[in-house]
């Protein structure tokens, strides 16, 4: 224990096995995790830090110790997107309109983790209003990707939106950090980090005090560096909330104890259509080794097929758009955030929302409206949501064949901060893999398995029928043992 | 799908955005771009299916008839840009 | 079923006015639709509101069985099919009393569906008016223009309070028939609970949709009124409109399809200058809440334990006691009516029980403004009242003022009879004496009376009734009377 930040770096399962053994105190974990971030500061993944906080935190969490009371979480520092509502603290939403928000209320998924011991360390940068797949639309600038080529100095994206979280937890400045995900924004900055997120069931957490951008497919999940770490923090994010009438009434199971069952004799899905021509050969052979490493643990891998799977991105970007329109029509400058005056509302109106949203959430906005709009709405909105029950009748008809399902998580790597920047549709591409998932509703995990030819990290995702939470630890698991994935990126500061 | 400038401008009206004259066209080129990709969706036939409103299989919940909330005015104004003795203030609606 | 026409008279021949109704009726519930803030009438500003009445961010709706309960069950009293499977919509609009920029709404799916109500209209008929739809929707806040000059006040008190739209068939054909219906449907709603129907405080208001056209013709287009809060307003507010636009028709113009408000100081419905010329309110299914679904068994358990209605209890009250249609009417036109004139009949002679509440009691009550729960004067009081008349104790017209006194002091019949000395003299000795009094004092009349005056038996029985104070028994002074002039 002499050196300064040997506390960092320490994963979420080490940090419990070392309190409870009495090998540092929080106090002392949490102010390595201080100095972490200092270290880390140009990575921009905090948009607020909360180091007195997390002091005091960790002063009642050695109390709680020195009195044999230990949560699940107890003193593990954890980061958390600046989408869920944090009371006292500013939370922002990575927007302008909210920069002085500051919540009188808690979330419910971040009420649990405090219940569990954990400690705030700040709130981390995101797309604004969850909506991108960069990091690069925050009103507070982009996070920036821990990892670099192998070929260049080049500033990369950490994913988004949750980029800040999964920046944060790859460069070893916390354990863990919480994020959520809507059409992928858990999983591919995850991907894109080289760190595990899982995106749970929809209504496996509840919503509440976590600031909406589209309900229907809205989930908390965590990021963290370790399969088994993930199924700790989920645990203790998850739970039924009645505040939420969309959380379901089901017990939580303890993930922890599916990470070592056995998956011999289970089914593993290969669906075809994820595989086309467009498919980096190296992320397909990633997605072949996947596959190999199951069978050489005794499970089964089976062809599938999921029809409509390149019609879930498409549909996606009508229904999330449009539900955020609504969502965000709360923000209009007269209950709390940014207001630009005015004499007349309209204009006080039009004005704030046009200065205090960026551009990405403007084009949703006016995408999301268009397509609710008189005369487009059958058209659209209707026309989606039966191409969404399609995708689920898809994964439906699978998982009566296989037991989970193991897809690439990205059809590529990170990308340069300075890329992709003037196509939208570019951009949402990022997110094929991951959306059909989120509009079914089922909980997906990506683990990181390989790096690309330039060196940065590539991940898989299992995706696992509604609220087998627990097979995505179990397979999850085998995974992440067999790829041995353990290169740090080039700005780890543990 | 070639969305014009006006059909643009008065989706922002609807959803109070202000667009500058000059932003028009860039962003009815870029909502043409989303709506044209959006598209393929024609493919699909649909006819025999209901839309899916919502993912989650169970009823809704409903909850009692007592009053377990309010009184928090001061909460519920106090983040307000203009208020004045617990009441919102917003530049005057003419009817 | 009666066709009466109701024409209003044009410049160029006769017009029929068209009219449909939309009342929102708030539910008497304790907390909101989706919220478990207070839904009392007045409150300090912003004190009844809720995080998620306020559209903080991350904030989720719940909604109130007890709301959904109260809509089933007025859905059931208007003889409505009950939908069980209904869905709430997101009706998206930007106004500063609308928090979260939009209205949790049923739109293509209401909680209850095809309905009707039997209204009973003064002229003397009744019309069947047909129900489309009631559905579930959130109040909005209240929005104050006249606090100051360049600003207006929010108050969000109001917002989300669970309102009924309850949408009538464009089935009335006037003023009257419209007012008619409001205070039916008022009835029905306090009888059953589920609305307190206090228009001044705003538990229930309406808009009118009102068009003209030539009889025969098709529909004209309509106007929509808004925010009536009386009954009164109401029925100016038609006839001023149906008038506005025949006179615009036969003047040579054209009648927009616009909303107007009323003034009532004028008389006059106004045009609103809306910023808006078309509202898209993009309605869609709120992705926050599952489809509501009802069970059937529930709804019938609703039905059964719904009150006696208005019409089932007046058909009652004919049949049972006796009373004519009319007076059946009224006394059931209100459940706190009904419910006092059971009570004073039991026992007694529902006629007289009958004449005495409508004609005597509810004439008092209405000239102070008083309701009937809220009267002096109770029940059992009042019916020990009428034991006293039945018994002979007291005379009909005396009876009536100690009905007075009794709403002034709060005394009890008898106790005020004895204190004033109003029992009636009913003692055949000592009427006697009277009569004789009366007759030795007017020789003269009763040699015209023996002539043939019969008229004058009138005057002798006045005569008496002044020398007694009154008290004397009117039957007997009468046979008494007739006994001495016929000797």
């Amino acid at each position: 224990m002499g050196a300064k930040n040997s506390l960092v770096g320490l994963t979420v399962v080490e940090i419990r096995d070392g309190l409870r053994n009495g090998d540092f105190t929080v106090r002392e974990l949490v102010d390595d995790h201080i100095h972490a971030a200092e270290r880390a500061k140009n990575l921009n993944g905090y948009i607020t830090e909360t180091p007195d906080l997390a002091k005091d935190m960790a002063s009642k969490s050695d109390d709680k110790i020195s009195r044999q009371e230990l949560g699940s979480l107890e003193g593990v520092p954890v980061a958390v997107k600046d989408l869920f509502c944090t009371k006292g603290i500013r939370t922002t939403a990575a927007s302008k309109i909210l920069d002085n928000f500051v919540p009188t209320y808690e979330s419910r998924v971040t009420e649990n983790l405090w219940g569990a011991g954990a400690v705030l360390m700040g709130k981390a940068n995101m797309d604004e209003f969850a909506m991108g797949s960069s990091n690069i639309t925050s009103a507070y600038g982009p996070a920036i990707n821990p990892w670099k080529r192998e070929s260049d100095g080049d500033d990369l994206a950490p994913g988004g939106s949750s980029g800040g979280s999964a920046a944060l937890v790859s460069a070893g400045v916390v354990p863990a950090a919480i994020g959520t995900d809507t059409g992928g924004s858990i999983r591919q900055p995850a991907a894109f980090c080289g760190v595990v997120g899982v995106k749970p069931t929809y209504g496996r957490c509840s919503r509440w005090g976590t600031i909406a951008f589209a309900s229907s497919l809205d989930q908390a999940g965590p990021i963290t560096r370790s399969v088994h770490d993930a199924a700790i923090v989920l645990e203790a994010m998850s739970g039924h909330d009645r505040r939420d009438t969309t959380s379901v009434d089901r017990p939580v199971p303890q993930f922890e104890k599916f990470l070592s069952q056995s998956i011999k004799g289970l089914k593993v899905g290969i669906p075809k259509e994820y595989l086309s021509d467009s498919l980096p050969t190296e992320i397909n052979k990633l997605w072949g080794d996947g596959g190999l490493w199951f069978k050489e643990s005794g499970a089964e891998l089976v062809d599938i097929s999921l029809p409509h799977t390149k019609y879930a991105l498409p549909s996606y970007y009508i229904v999330a758009p449009a539900e955020a329109s609504s969502n965000l029509a709360r923000y209009d400058g007269v209950k709390y955030g940014m207001r630009v005056s005015d004499k007349s509302l309209e204009q006080q109106y039009s004005k704030t929302r046009g200065s205090g949203f960026g551009p990405e959430v403007k084009r949703r906005i006016m995408i999301g409206t268009y397509v609710l709009s008189a005369g487009y709405y059958d058209a659209y909105y209707i026309h989606a949501q039966k191409v969404r029950r399609l995708i689920l009748e898809d994964f439906n008809s699978a998982f009566k064949k296989v037991d989970i399902i193991l897809t690439p998580t990205t059809p590529n790597e990170s990308f340069g901060l300075r890329d992709k920047l003037d196509d939208p549709v570019a951009m949402y591409l990022n997110d094929i893999f991951t959306v059909p998932a989120s509009m079914a509703g089922l909980p997906a995990i990506s683990v990181p398995c390989g790096l690309s030819g330039t060196g940065l990290p590539l991940g898989l995702q299992l995706i696992g029928p509604a609220f087998e939470e627990s097979r995505l630890f179990q397979f999850g698991e085998k995974l992440e043992r067999a790829a041995e994935f353990s290169k740090k990126p080039s700005s780890y500061v543990g | 799908m070639d969305l014009d400038k006006e059909t643009v401008a008065s989706v922002a009206k609807l959803c109070r955005i202000e667009i500058q004259e000059q932003d028009l066209t860039p962003m009815a080129q870029e909502l043409s771009n989303i709506l044209s990709w959006i598209e393929q969706l024609r493919e699909v036939d649909v006819s025999s299916c209901e839309p899916l409103s919502s993912v989650v299989e169970a009823e809704l919940k409903m909850r009692d008839d007592t009053v377990m909330d309010g009184d928090l005015a001061e909460d519920v104004v106090g983040n307000a840009p203009d208020s004045t003795n617990n009441y919102f203030l917003v530049p005057k609606v003419i009817e | 079923m009666v066709e009466v026409k109701n024409f209003v008279q044009g410049e160029t021949g006769e017009w029929e006015v068209i009219i449909g109704l939309e009342v929102h009726a708030q539910v008497a519930s304790q907390s909101k639709l989706f919220s478990g803030a207070s839904a009392k009438f007045g409150g300090e500003p912003n004190s009844q509101v809720s995080l998620v009445d306020a559209g903080m961010p991350g904030m989720l709706p719940v909604i109130n069985q007890y709301c959904v309960e109260q809509a089933v069950r007025t859905g059931l009293a208007l003889g409505a099919e009950i939908n069980l499977v209904s869905i709430f919509d997101r009706k998206n609009y930007f106004y500063p009393d609308l928090p979260q920029g939009y209205q949790i709404s049923q739109y293509s799916d209401p909680i209850v569906g095809r309905g009707d109500l039997l209204v009973e209209v003064d002229s003397g008929y009744t019309r069947k008016i047909g129900i489309t739809r009631l559905h579930l929707e959130q109040d909005a806040g209240k929005s104050m223009h006249d606090q100051h000059p360049n600003k207006t006040f929010v108050d969000l008190n109001r917002s989300g309070i669970a309102l009924m739209e309850i949408v009538t068939e464009p089935d009335l054909r006037s003023a009257e028939e419209a007012g008619a219906f409001m205070a039916k449907l008022r009835a029905i709603l306090r009888y059953v609970g589920t609305c307190d129907g206090n228009m001044e405080e705003g538990s229930m208001r309406c808009d009118a949709n009102v068009s003209v056209r030539r009889p025969g013709e098709p529909y004209g287009t309509r106007c929509e009124i808004k925010n009536l809060n009386s009954i009164r307003f109401l029925m100016r507010a038609i006839d001023y409109e149906s008038g506005r636009q025949v006179r615009l028709i036969e003047a040579g113009g054209s009648i927009d399809q616009e909303t107007r408000l009323f003034n009532p100081d004028l008389g006059e419905t106004k045009s609103m200058r809306s910023k808006e010329d078309s509202h898209d309110y993009r309605y869609f299914p709120d992705p926050d809440l599952l489809p509501l679904r009802l069970d059937s068994d529930w709804v019938a358990g609703l039905r059964e334990r719904l009150p006696e209605l208005p019409d089932a209890k007046a058909e009652r009250f004919v049949k049972h006691y006796e009373l004519t249609e009319y007076d059946a009417g009224v006394l059931t036109s209100e459940t706190e009516r009904a419910t006092y004139f059971e009570e004073v009949a039991k026992g007694r002679d529902s006629k007289q029980v009958a004449n005495w509440v409508i004609g005597e009691l509810l004439g008092r009550l209405n000239r102070e403004g008083i309701s009937i729960e809220r009267s002096k004067v109770g029940a059992a009081g009042f019916g020990k009242l009428l034991d006293l008349i039945s018994q002979g104790v007291v005379s009909n017209s005396l009876a009536k003022k100690v009905l007075d006194e009794m709403f002034s002091t709060g005394e009890e019949a008898a106790v005020i009879v004895e204190r004033k000395g109003f029992s009636q003299v009913s003692d055949e000795k000592q009427i006697e004496e009277y009569v004789q009094k009366v007759l030795d004092e007017n020789l003269e009349k009763v040699e015209e009376f023996k002539n043939g005056k019969d008229k004058l038996l009138g005057f002798f029985v006045g005569q008496v009734m002044k020398l007694t104070g009154g008290k004397a028994n009117p039957q007997m002074v009468n046979k008494i009377l007739r006994d001495l002039l016929s000797k």
